[in-house]
């Protein structure tokens, strides 16, 4: 702990925890754009693809130079991206085998000139072989200036056009509709991902840059269903795995950077996925376990519902159910305490089950509700304007004259749910017949 | 046989394995699973190495279809669990190869495998890698591995040709006359990540990816018909392996950059002048169009 309090002292190390930590951000910030736009191998192939345009841009500069580099490595990015799309355009091979494609003839081009550089032998090209994993502890201050400004741009671009961004984002032809210039703006979204990895290649290398892209993106989406907080989330998630990735590697000797990076981002993006309140797995798992829930509770409220009514109209008094012929199911046990809690059942002795009118009425209304759909899915033909079975089937939300042709329709099948004004015709015929009794005593 | 002898042969066994696997992907539109397995094979190298402590071919190669294969899991997981596919592939792959970089560099002293030796592969070295028994020297053991790689597929794709070309061409044809999908799915990843390992100690694990590519899609280019996509995949990995290796030792380069280099201008070249769909053809069409409507 000390030995870290100390590192985090040391001058040298806050500027590179600055560099990858804004580089995390600005990754996260445009992978967002890439990840929804289903372009995200397209950043793996630009990583790639940028190995090839540093190492001719050291042939040309002759020497190490971090501003020539970045030059060099947008150019054959944004090269390699074009020749992805004229590939798919003017032949018939698809858009991943257009992108694996141009990766690794890319990547295998990187890695002859690199070994032709290598035989030069011009001493100093050992910087050029940290671009492949990355190395953080070869950033010097320059370079994170370089880095800094270039996030900086990055991130300021990215909030001021984000209204534009999101809708070439989420609907193209509505920006083009409304007079955005969306060839533009594509093509300003595709140079500001290239420059994210170009920024991002000396610490993180060309071989895992598109992690920088993908994982924070798809982590943030377990979190949130809307594109700005996502942006904001995934950005966070970027720029602390940069950190975290930057101290481990520093304070193991001869690690690369990159790994560890991806490494610290995959450990969100597997807490993320366990863990998200929008779409995480245990998140989904309760959802589903309350779904199933609320299933068998209205199952045995109908089920009691139906030998009320059946009773009731026969022989004039409350059904009921046997509890050991009940529907079975792990929850059973668990609803019947939760509905005698709620004073909606109460069970005898003999482990009879009997609605109450509390119960009832809830009861009725569940019923009703499942008659009223069996209609609509009877005489579906009848509704052509209803989409019930795409929204979620809320029928008593519709409106009243819709209500009201579907009864006429229930009532007409003899479908009608009439155990509650029976038992209430019951309750005050009883109620009658006690004040007449009352009555009659009172008279003698 | 001499040692430029050995690099060719190994050479032109990887283009022929590559190749013909390949084409499957290509068809299957399954490219960047190709990209994602050859990345991760590194993983269950490394994994075998620690668990077995030895670099003897068997336990790579284990170690490599057990990986490779929980590759194509782990994206099929995240995809059917809404996850868009491409995104799935590349939150697996990176994080799985990363797992294997760390490792090999956490084990840098007891592995004999490097970080560099992991992308590009070693090929000038293969021919000293001999296969010994008793005493005779039966070549090197690359082209061993490699040559049994390539009897597995070939048997395996001469079994389910059918399956293979059905299963490519119509997968809902497929499922509704009874073959078994997901199964030919499998088999096709255990024969490309077999491919991998063997492929992997000549050419690295992103160098790969270009001989599985790009030989499939310039044949991909030229012919119509599955059998000859495969021969003509098969002659172009041995073309590009050649041509890259005596480009290589002209210019003194790497060799399995210069062998990728060479399948990629291959590609090029069927791109612009094949004769059925190529570039430069379509243009004459056009322009014979042009004029004889003009007329």
């Amino acid at each position: 702990m000390d030995f870290l309090l100390q590192m985090l002292q040391d001058p040298n190390v806050q500027w590179v925890l600055i560099g990858t930590s804004l580089l995390g951000i600005a990754s996260g910030v445009l992978g967002s754009f890439a990840l929804l736009r289903k372009q995200s191998l397209l950043g793996d192939a630009m990583a790639h693809a940028a190995l090839p345009g540093i190492c001719i841009a050291f042939l040309i500069y002759g020497a190490k130079s971090m501003s020539w580099f970045m030059i060099g490595a947008a150019l054959s990015g944004l090269i390699g991206t074009y020749c992805i799309q004229a590939i798919i355009k003017h032949s018939r091979i698809k858009e991943d085998t257009a992108i694996g494609l141009v990766l690794s003839v890319f990547f295998g081009l990187g890695i002859t000139l690199l070994t032709y550089i290598q035989q030069l032998g011009k001493g100093n090209q050992a910087g050029l072989d940290s671009f492949i994993f990355g190395q953080a502890a070869s950033i010097v201050g320059s370079d994170v200036n370089i880095i800094t400004t270039v996030s900086i741009i990055l991130i300021a671009t990215t909030i001021l056009l984000f209204k534009e961004l999101k809708l070439i984002t989420f609907d193209a032809q509505f920006a083009q509709g409304i007079g955005l210039p969306v060839k533009w703006l594509n093509g300003l979204l595709m140079t500001l991902i290239v420059c994210a990895v170009v920024i991002g290649l000396q610490a993180v290398g060309v071989v895992l840059m598109a992690a920088m892209l993908i994982t924070p993106a798809i982590s943030a989406r377990y979190w949130t269903e809307r594109l700005d907080y996502m942006v904001i989330i995934s950005g966070v998630i970027g720029g602390v795995s940069g950190v975290i990735g930057t101290l481990l590697s520093t304070l193991t000797r001869g690690m690369p950077t990159g790994p560890l990076i991806i490494l610290a981002a995959t450990m969100m993006f597997l807490f993320s996925l366990l863990f998200g309140v929008k779409r995480g797995v245990l998140f989904q798992a309760y959802k589903l376990l309350m779904v199933r829930k609320q299933v068998v509770l209205e199952n045995i409220l109908t089920s009691l519902y139906n030998e009320t009514e059946k009773s009731l109209a026969s022989s004039n008094c409350i059904g009921v159910v046997n509890i050991k012929e009940s529907e079975n199911s792990l929850f059973t046990p668990f609803i019947y305490k939760r509905l005698m809690k709620e004073k909606l059942i109460s069970i005898d002795e003999n482990y009879q089950i009997y609605l109450t009118e509390k119960g009832l009425f809830i009861a009725h209304e569940i019923v009703l509700k499942e008659r009223l759909l069996d209609m609509y899915l009877m005489n579906e033909s009848q509704f052509p304007e209803l989409n019930w079975r795409e929204s979620g089937y809320n029928v008593l939300n519709e409106p009243k004259e819709l209500i009201q042709q579907l009864t006429h329709l229930l009532k007409e099948f003899g479908r009608e749910p009439i155990a509650l004004s029976l038992y209430q015709l019951k309750n005050s015929k009883e109620r009658n017949y006690q004040m007449i009794s009352k009555r009659e005593a009172g008279h003698s | 046989m001499t040692y430029e002898a050995w690099i060719i042969v190994t050479g032109s066994l990887v283009g022929i394995t590559c190749g013909i696997t390949g084409c499957f992907l290509i068809l299957r539109k399954m490219a960047m699973l190709a990209d994602a397995i050859s990345h991760t094979v590194l993983l269950g190298i490394v994994a075998a190495y620690l668990v077995s402590s030895s670099m003897e071919g068997i336990y790579m190669f284990a170690g490599a279809i057990i990986v490779g294969l929980l590759t194509a899991f782990f994206v099929q997981l995240l995809h059917s669990s809404g996850v868009q596919s491409d995104a799935a592939i590349g939150v697996v792959f990176t994080s799985l190869f990363a797992l294997g970089v760390v490792l090999i560099s956490l084990y840098a002293g007891r592995i004999h495998l490097d970080v560099d030796h992991a992308l590009m592969g070693e090929i000038a070295f293969v021919p000293w890698n001999t296969w010994e028994i008793g005493g005779v020297d039966l070549g090197p053991i690359a082209v061993w591995m490699l040559g049994i790689v390539l009897f597995i597929n070939l048997t395996l794709i001469v079994i389910f040709y059918k399956e293979l070309k059905i299963t490519s061409f119509d997968p809902e044809m497929a499922t509704a006359i009874g073959i078994p999908v997901m199964f030919i799915h499998y088999v096709l990843m255990g024969m490309l990540s077999i491919t991998t390992v063997a492929s992997f100690d000549s050419v690295g694990a992103i160098l790969v990816v270009a001989m599985l590519i790009a030989p499939g899609a310039s044949a991909y280019l030229l012919t119509d018909r599955l059998s000859i996509m495969l021969l003509l995949s098969a002659l172009l990995g041995v073309l590009a392996a050649g041509l890259g290796y005596y480009a290589a030792s002209i210019l003194n380069v790497s060799i399995s950059g210069s062998m990728a280099t060479m399948a990629g201008i291959l590609f090029v070249l069927c791109f612009f002048f094949s004769p059925k769909h190529g570039i430069f053809i379509k243009w004459l069409v056009r322009k014979k169009f042009v004029q004889s409507s003009s007329n």
